[in-house]
């Protein structure tokens, strides 16, 4: 019996409205990565996680046990979960099931971005636990009005913040910010682009030259909505790298399935099982840009072969 | 005989997001769906454009399939907005049959 529909996207409105966030997490986690770091807090430009790397080790655990009620008839009984979740935080409680080890993952991914975005002599703060969720997930389900109540929420954060320039690091966040606000809130003015972008226009240097051939899985979100796609290929290209690109690359790229994780998982994973294919076929040393394709593929790959996520790659050959 | 539904044509009709007037079925957006439906685009349009409502509703799980990636639209030569056609209809499902907004 596939998921029930109707009733997880009712959980994630409800969490959405009521408590900022489809997946609420503490702000001790969404902030954790930042640690040490000595980033100022707000300011014009400001480095804007939207939490979608933070989140990756709870969905991670979360998708496990939805994968596992996919053909259970528990299932059926999800409408009273979302009854029950509008009193008790309860993804809070399948959050804590996320592994250490992967949050130390994604922590360093972060890491990794700030640092190159200070070796490139950007200047830019960060909102700490004032920092909300995109809303890209119920944007992308069409529950237009939670969605266009959750964008005005962040648009007036970063208004009271006096911030006129954002810095994204996924593409979910880049697009949601980007091109979805200024749809739903009148007059949405604030700058965004993805650090790949400004890493881009910087002259920052690189430290290494590293001989590897990579594959670049290009996100669907960069490569088509946001013009996302020689970027990354200049920083690599800056430090020697070359590329053994799959057949289906840069705006013809082929979708992780990852969007399909929350309500049809098995179909989630038989397309990141289809595109691994497609990408082993042109290399062994798989790189991504975005934190849910990153999960999705490395799952697929099983270890057949390395599947890393972009900021890793730039933060050895820039020295970061 | 299939019932033709007001409701969905007349909302299709006002709305600047549903747009799929200037398709011509030429089906290059079913051939690289990376879902392999055979539902997913271009039949699915076609059951909206007349007001099958029935047939639409038949296919929600399939309108919630769609990853949203594009592959679709990039390929098309008629240039329709596929993915935002699909959120359009995922919010008349969620407003109409969801409850949900
Ligand atoms: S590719 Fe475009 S024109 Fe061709 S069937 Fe699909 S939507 Fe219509
Ligand atoms: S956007 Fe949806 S319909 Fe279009 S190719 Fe992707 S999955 Fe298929």
């Amino acid at each position: 019996m596939p998921l029930p529909t109707k009733d997880i996207l009712g959980i994630l409105a409800d969490n959405l409205n009521q408590r900022k966030s489809v997946l609420p997490m503490s702000a001790a986690k969404t902030t954790r990565w930042a640690k040490g770091l000595d980033l100022p807090k707000g300011g014009k430009t400001i480095l804007y996680t939207g939490h979608m790397y933070q989140l990756i080790p709870v969905i991670d655990a979360m998708a496990g046990q939805m994968s596992k009620l996919e053909d259970s008839p528990i299932t059926k009984m999800m409408g009273l979960g979302r009854l029950g979740n509008k009193f008790i935080n309860m993804t809070f409680f399948m959050g804590l099931l996320a592994s250490k080890a992967d949050q130390q993952d994604y922590d360093r991914m972060l890491r990794n971005i700030a640092l190159l975005l200070k070796k490139a002599n950007v200047e830019f703060g960060y909102l700490y636990g004032e920092e909300l969720y995109s809303g890209a997930l119920v944007y992308d389900e069409g529950i237009d009005g939670s969605f266009a109540k959750h964008a005005q929420r962040v648009c007036d954060l970063l208004k009271k913040h006096g911030v006129t320039k954002v810095i994204t690091v996924d593409p979910h966040t880049t697009h949601t910010l980007r091109t979805a606000y200024p749809q739903f809130v009148k007059g949405f003015d604030i700058e965004v682009k993805s650090y790949l972008e400004v890493l881009a226009e910087s002259d920052i240097e690189p430290t290494q030259q590293l001989s590897d051939a990579l594959t670049l899985h290009d996100s669907c979100l960069y490569a088509r909505q946001e013009g996302v796609v020689d970027q990354p290929r200049k920083l690599l290209g800056k430090a020697g790298v070359t590329m053994n690109e799959p057949e289906l690359c840069g705006k013809n790229t082929h979708c992780c399935g990852g969007p399909l994780e929350s309500l049809f998982p098995s179909e989630s994973h038989r397309i990141a099982g289809n595109r691994i294919e497609q990408l082993k076929e042109a290399g062994d040393n798989i790189t991504t840009m975005c934190p849910i394709c990153l999960v999705g593929l490395r799952k697929a790959a099983k270890g057949s072969v390395k599947v890393n996520d972009i900021s890793d790659t730039l933060a050895k050959v820039y020295g970061v | 005989m299939p019932k033709v539904s007001s409701k969905l044509a007349a909302a299709v009709k006002c709305s600047d997001e549903f747009n799929a007037a200037a398709c011509m079925h030429c089906g290059i957006c079913t051939a690289v769906c990376p879902m392999g439906y055979e539902i997913l685009p271009r039949k699915l349009f076609r059951y909206v454009q007349v007001g099958l409502e029935d047939k639409v509703k038949e296919n929600i799980p399939n309108i919630y399939s769609c990853l949203l990636c594009g592959m679709c639209s990039e390929n098309c030569p008629a240039e329709v907005n596929i993915p935002e056609n699909v959120r359009f209809l995922r919010k008349y499902i969620n407003e109409n049959e969801f409850n949900l907004s």
